[in-house]
């Protein structure tokens, strides 16, 4: 465990008073800033300037991926590899090797959709400096934490405990890394 | 300044569009929070324990013993014989995988379609659907009789060069009940991953947080962590959506692909779809009824919700009616004798007359008592009709199936069809699993979603009064 902090954190009562915070944060020019929730507050990611989460493509290109790879493994089994007559049926039709393509692109695209989402967010982590906080458990129960991280060029110890005081934040405490 | 976020004006609708908190008496996210942990993390109740002995009798003793008689025996034990090839283990194949449907169109179809009363009942339902496709997936297994050479099924390179046959529906059932179960338990999973955050953060013994913590994968909650989980969450529920229409449908398939009278028919992938989305209606409903009594979640499950299962249990039934209607329709009026002379003998014939009446009475018949509001409301008599729907549609599966199969096309081959022990201890033991598992999940996990609870009251929407906005107060 490092000397160097990891930031401050200051506690919030109501999503609103979190989202009037944030706000504020983003207006004072603090970039390495989050925000923890227990559940997603409506509103956040446009004061945050989230842009739409890149899980979509990932669903795309798993699903996409799996159902040209399902054709092409029908294809190369039941007509390259081992041709076989079955009912005088065409070695390769497209009508009934899409049913068993499309189930793949729908299992291909979940677990897209669930591997990014884990890439995106960097987890599964071990360890976060937040959760060694107590008052932390409070962020999945009825308390909204703002965070800045101690790596923002505009942070200071003292001026932005003040600024997180002036907006309302409540149990500011320092977090190590 | 680009956007402000603290003009936080509430869109007040009219008040006959204003609608009923999801959770009765107004309770903030942290009750919310304590109530619905407490079942995971307070002290087992005698119920569960009276519940779950004979729930794992069933899963450890008499389901591993009828899969090993029969393994080691054959598929001889069973009652499946020529004609009827295709016995109880197929019916409760379909049963079960009917039972998991309406868990995924709870999770995912009323999620897309933004009910939001669905996030109480959402996770109990989900794993209804995981356990059920479980128990499904199992019969097809051993139904190949050699379940030693399953992996022929899978396009395994191996030194016989063969391959899969990929032009047969059976096949792509393979494909369709594996996809649906892992797909279902993704989506179960990542749904939890949240909550299992607030058992972590609750958990009092270290070996709690240990596994707690090991699951919820290190989520924090963070804004960024929501907006990509959100994301993933619209694109798994559109994917399960997709799903709850085809995995009956290729199951259908199996059988309308085939020529026989009574199986023959373009209307069965549809057939399929309903029946399952009815029965797992009916599961829904006598999981949830003592669900909601006995883990004291009446203010969560609300006696509307029930009634909104109710609701669609009925339009379900009114689809169903409509398949067997034109099911019949379609076999008078091919003027096939094969097929008028199935039909007929499922109402009046001599061995299985008694399946078709029951499929009857109680998937039409009974159903319709949901017209009455003072029936919805009734909840002992609703977890009746719930068990009875159950039944209702195993007798359907049985007189699809059996029904056409006992008497074909030549009647030299005509031939009757019974259980075995075997049959019945075996669908016994898939009965004692699913409770089990059911069980075990009630007890150890949140059966409930939390944050998804608590984000849908209007505690969670900042313009709201109660969401904090103009100095009011959580």
């Amino acid at each position: 465990m490092s000397d160097k902090p990891y930031g401050l954190m200051a506690e919030f009562d109501s999503p609103a008073a979190i989202l009037q915070a944030a706000e504020k944060i983003r207006d004072a020019g603090y970039r390495r800033w989050d925000v923890f929730t227990p559940f997603p507050v409506h509103g956040l990611d446009r004061v945050m300037g989230f842009k739409n989460s890149l899980v979509g493509w990932f669903a795309l290109v798993f699903g996409g991926g799996a159902f040209v790879a399902t054709m092409g493994l029908i294809w190369f089994t039941n007509t390259f590899d081992y041709p076989l007559i079955v009912g005088g049926k065409p070695m390769f039709s497209p009508p009934a090797a899409f049913v068993p393509s499309y189930i793949l692109m729908v299992l291909g695209g979940a677990v897209g959709a669930f591997v990014g989402m884990l890439v995106l967010n960097g987890l599964p982590r071990l360890h976060h400096p937040l959760l060694q906080k107590a008052r932390f458990a409070l962020a999945s129960r009825d308390k909204f934490f703002l965070v800045i991280g101690a790596n923002d060029p505009k942070f200071s110890e003292t001026e932005t405990r003040l600024l997180l005081e002036s907006i309302g934040g409540t149990h500011i405490e320092g977090v190590e890394a | 300044m680009s956007e402000s976020a603290t003009n936080l004006k509430a869109f007040t609708p009219p008040a006959e569009l204003r609608r009923a908190p999801i959770v009765a008496n107004n309770r903030g996210p942290g009750w919310l929070t304590d109530k619905l942990s407490a079942f995971a993390e307070g002290k087992t109740p005698p119920w569960w324990w009276i519940m779950f002995v004979p729930a794992v009798l069933g899963a450890t003793v008499l389901l591993p013993a009828m899969l090993i008689y029969q393994v080691s025996t054959g598929v001889g034990v069973w009652g499946n014989n020529q004609p009827v090839a295709w016995g109880w283990d197929i019916i409760n194949f379909v049963w079960w995988v009917g039972v998991a449907h309406a868990g995924t169109l709870i999770s995912a179809m009323l999620f897309l379609t933004r009910q939001h009363w669905r996030t109480t009942i959402g996770r109990a339902t989900e794993a209804m659907t995981v356990f059920a496709v479980m128990m499904a997936g199992l019969y097809p297994a051993i139904h190949v009789g050699r379940v030693w050479f399953a992996w022929f099924l899978f396009p395994i390179p191996n030194s016989n060069a063969l391959w899969p046959q990929f032009r047969s529906p059976l096949m792509w059932d393979v494909f369709a009940v594996n996809t649906y179960m892992l797909v279902s338990m993704l989506f179960w999973y990542m749904g939890m991953i949240p909550d299992l955050a607030v058992l972590r953060d609750r958990a009092t013994t270290r070996v709690r947080k240990f596994i707690y913590g090991f699951l919820a994968m290190g989520w924090t909650g963070s804004a960024r962590h929501w907006h990509h989980y959100e994301k993933a969450y619209v694109v798994l529920s559109g994917l399960c959506t997709l799903l709850v229409f085809t995995v009956s449908s290729i199951v259908g398939l199996d059988f309308c692909t085939s020529q026989l009278a009574g199986w023959h028919a373009t209307i069965f992938p549809l057939y399929f779809v309903v029946g399952a989305v009815y029965c797992g209606f009916g599961m829904v409903l006598v999981l949830l009824i003592p669900l909601r009594k006995l883990c004291h979640l009446e203010e969560i499950i609300t006696p509307r919700h029930l009634d909104r299962i109710c609701k669609l249990t009925l339009l379900s039934s009114l689809a169903i009616a409509y398949i067997y209607l034109m099911e019949y329709f379609i076999a008078w009026y091919s003027g096939d004798p094969y097929e008028r002379w199935v039909f007929g003998h499922r109402l009046f014939g001599h061995t299985y007359w008694y399946g078709g009446w029951i499929m009857l009475v109680v998937n039409v018949g009974l159903a319709q008592l949901l017209w009455f509001k003072r029936a919805r409301q009734n909840l002992k008599l609703v977890f009746a009709i719930g068990v009875l729907i159950n039944i209702g549609m195993w007798f359907e599966r049985f007189i699809i199936i059996v029904g056409s199969l006992y008497q074909d096309f030549l009647p030299a081959n005509w031939g009757v069809y019974y259980p075995t022990w075997v049959d019945i201890g075996t669908y016994v033991g898939t009965l004692g699993a699913f409770f089990m598992m059911y069980l075990l999940f009630i007890k150890f996990l949140p059966l409930v979603a939390i944050a998804e609870v608590k984000g849908a009251m209007p505690q969670a929407d900042p313009p709201h009064p109660l969401g904090g906005a103009n100095g009011g107060h959580s």
